[in-house]
């Protein structure tokens, strides 16, 4: 028997840590996996709530949170592998521009 | 937790990579307490298998090296700590004083494949189509964007 709020406090660290990755990391590719992090953060409360209310509903929800991130993953490491190729850099810092 | 706080603290993206695959197995576990077997196996599947092997892939093909200390990380450490440190308190804060002592029963709710299944193609019809059609997009943008200009120009002519 674990209390809901701890299972909410290790999801909402997950996610702060996600948001810090996201603000300190200057490489692109560890950008991408904080942005993974938060969102299985999220995921975690979603099954926490499910469990904790007795609805399924709550479990769909991380099915289609994972669809999206998944999605989300291929098309960002594609836009990743293209700024690599035009910029060779994968520094933020140094990708300042729209156009080359 | 200690996977998390790694992936920040590491500089080697593949490093990172392999903390962040450390938390996705966690979770699962944690999953597994909920009972919620289908969403653990799931979460092994898809993130600790597909997406991370597709993160490692890139960092693998671009080379990836030690990242450096710039002006505008110094700054985003100044500002973000703190900020997401406030942040943080003040949910945790929210949670602890919201929430009583009603607690998880471990292994409370069998999620059977059966009824994800019949939740997923009855009443969620419509979004799981839409996902689709999502993933779809995405594919063939991701085709799109990472083919080598030269050799769709090529194509072209």
């Amino acid at each position: 028997m674990v209390p809901l709020s701890y299972y909410l406090l290790l999801s909402g660290f997950l996610f702060a840590c996600g948001v810090l990755g996201f603000l300190i990391k200057r490489n692109i590719i560890t950008i991408f996996m904080s942005i993974e992090l938060m969102l299985n953060g999220v995921n975690l409360s979603f099954v926490a709530f499910a469990a904790h209310w007795h609805v399924l509903a709550g479990q769909i929800f991380v099915f289609f949170v994972m669809v999206v991130a998944a999605a989300e993953a291929a098309v960002g490491l594609a836009i990743i592998i293209a700024v690599y190729r035009t910029r060779e850099t994968l520094n933020v810092d140094q990708v300042n521009l729209l156009k080359l | 937790m200690g996977g998390a706080v790694n992936l920040l603290a590491q500089r080697h993206p593949i490093n990172s990579a392999l903390s962040l695959i450390a938390v996705m197995a966690a979770l699962a576990g944690e999953y597994l307490l909920l009972g919620a077997e289908f969403v653990a196996a799931v979460q092994v599947i898809v993130y600790a298998g597909a997406v991370m092997v597709l993160f490692v892939f890139v960092i693998m093909l671009l080379n990836a090296g030690e990242e450096e200390e710039t002006k505008g990380s110094r700054v985003a450490l100044l500002l973000g700590v703190p900020g997401v440190l406030i942040g943080s308190v003040l949910v945790a804060w929210v949670v602890l004083r919201s929430s009583g002592t009603e607690t998880v029963p471990i292994g409370a709710l069998p999620g059977p494949p059966t009824e994800i299944a019949q939740l997923l193609f009855h009443d969620f019809l419509l979004p799981f189509e839409v996902t689709s059609v999502l993933i779809l997009i995405a594919i063939m943008g991701a085709v799109v964007l990472a083919t080598k200009p030269d050799a769709a120009e090529r194509k072209a002519n």
